[in-house]
């Protein structure tokens, strides 16, 4: 690596101010041609530019991103990273990304700041005692750790959740996945970019695609707000804006864009050390290393692409919190965000070709993409790579649609949809 | 967060409604004879166009009754309100 971080390069960078580090990443201006493009510069993109560059050789390819990198989803979540889903197919997805998240730092030399402090899921009635117990044990059946916790365990693990039984929706147990955690989101872009460029794969910002050029039912290249470039393969990882991009290319997809709201609070003092999760009254919370309370809330029920959100989703997700930790009632709230999700019929991704040649997509996360950046970026850069999926994301076609054998994981992906 | 203009109760807060997605998909006439790429595109393939979208919308905290809606999902503006069976207006 050219330009390695190390407790040697702080040291020496400290004597002239930290005024000489180098640009992390560099600032190109499109070249004519490239042998794939990726559309789309957050996590997703450029770890599958990364990839690409990595694991097979391509490193003439460009990444386009329409605003600056990490700038929209990748920077709008709540960082939750965890691999405990129900079927087979999606605990081979996401659990094939954890584990490269556990020495991503190391491999990227880049401080991602990976915390395994465990994410925990309430279960609050009779039903989702019966869900969550079912999946801890299809979780272990696929080697994912995950374990039964009862009332008395769940507090202990997390003194400050009210486990009163007298509460509206009392809290029953709950399943914990120890290896699950958190990671500092925008490092997780800005070292996947710094690794690829470092490989020669250019960045590109502030770059729109406006068109997708086909010749019959090959891709040719794509238009863009810095001019036409040329290539035969294109990887579409656009998030909310997926569909925009294959209306381009004259694609439907089984996808609806909604906002989808976080927010965060002032900063405290540690106070919880864990994630923890609740579908029955959708509220989840975690602490970020600044102290900020980290608050995911649920999407809006129509189409908009307006990066907002309703105020009554807020409210329902704030009310949440406040039963089942009393102690958060002073807090104000510091910033609230929306970001598009790309939200499939069935709950699951879209990693996969089209019957347009050189023409592959990799969307449909919904509410929960993040946790899967490495993972999806190395499955789909495989698949870009061989035009072929890899057996990890075989399931996740386009296909299925057709097919009807869908991954469904909208209760199982332990977050109500 | 917006607020619609029911056509049977007048303006209410968005909240009162449920959203039914995408307005004037034709359910298939003879269900017997769809191929699997037929039934994939009524069941799930959607527009999810951003801009002017043309969609159903319940009114379930009110009248309970459905109407069509044109809305540009790019900033949620409401270009009309139009009730089920009515010719969608011409944009």
């Amino acid at each position: 690596m050219k330009n390695k971080y190390s407790i040697f390069s702080l040291i020496k960078n400290a004597f002239s101010q930290h005024e000489n580090w180098k640009q992390a990443w560099g600032d190109p201006e499109p070249k004519r041609e490239y042998e794939a493009i990726i559309i789309g510069g957050g996590g997703h993109g450029l770890a599958t530019a990364y990839y690409l560059a990595k694991k097979h050789d391509m490193r003439n390819i460009a990444v386009l991103e329409k605003g600056w990198i990490g700038g929209g989803n990748t920077g709008r979540n709540t960082t939750i990273i965890r691999s405990n889903y129900l079927w087979d197919a999606s605990a081979g997805l996401y659990d094939h990304a954890l584990k490269i998240w556990e020495s991503l730092s190391q491999e990227l030399n880049y401080n991602i700041m990976f915390s395994q402090r465990g994410v925990m899921n309430l279960a609050h009635n009779l039903q989702d005692v019966r869900d969550l117990k079912r999946r801890t044990h299809a979780n272990r059946l696929n080697g994912i750790d995950a374990v039964w916790l009862n009332t008395d365990q769940v507090k202990e693990f997390c003194p400050i959740i009210n486990t009163s039984p007298d509460i509206r929706y009392p809290v029953l147990g709950g399943t914990l996945q120890r290896r699950a955690g958190t990671a500092r989101h925008d490092a997780v872009a800005w070292g996947y970019a710094r690794g690829a460029n470092e490989m020669g794969v250019d960045i590109i910002q502030n770059c729109e695609v406006k068109g997708i050029k086909r010749n019959g039912d090959q891709v040719e290249g794509v238009e863009t707000s810095k001019g036409f470039i040329k290539t035969n393969k294109i990887g579409v990882v656009a998030a909310g804006h997926s569909s925009v991009i294959a209306n381009m290319a004259g694609l439907k997809l089984p996808l609806e864009s909604k906002p989808l709201q976080a927010l965060v609070s002032e900063p405290v003092k540690p106070i919880i050390d864990t994630v923890v999760m609740s579908n029955a009254v959708h509220a989840y919370v975690s602490q970020s290393d600044k102290g900020e309370l980290v608050i995911g809330a649920g999407t809006d029920a129509y189409v908009s692409y307006t990066q907002r959100g309703s105020h009554d989703v807020v409210e329902g997700t704030l009310k949440a919190i406040l039963e089942l930790y009393p102690i958060f009632s002073r807090m104000k709230m510091l910033r609230q965000w929306g970001g598009i999700v790309d939200i499939c019929p069935d709950a699951s991704p879209i990693i996969s070709k089209t019957n347009i040649k050189g023409l592959y997509f990799n969307c449909g996360w919904g509410t929960g993409g993040f946790k899967a950046t490495p993972g999806s970026g190395d499955l789909f850069a495989h698949t870009i790579a061989n035009d072929e999926p890899h057996k990890l994301n075989a399931a996740f076609n386009l296909n299925r649609f057709v097919s009807g054998d869908l991954v469904d994981e909208h209760g199982a992906a332990a977050v109500a949809h | 967060m917006f607020l619609i203009n029911c056509p049977y109760c007048g303006e209410r807060d968005q909240s009162e409604f449920s959203c039914g997605g995408e307005a004037h998909i034709v359910r298939p006439k003879q269900p017997t004879e769809l191929s699997d790429d037929q039934w994939a595109e009524y069941l799930f393939m959607r527009k999810n166009i951003k801009g002017v979208q043309f969609e159903r919308w319940n009114h379930a905290h009110g009248c309970r009754k459905w109407f069509n809606m044109v809305r540009d999902t790019s900033n949620d503006k409401i270009h009309a309100v139009y009730k089920m069976g009515e010719k969608p207006p011409l944009e």
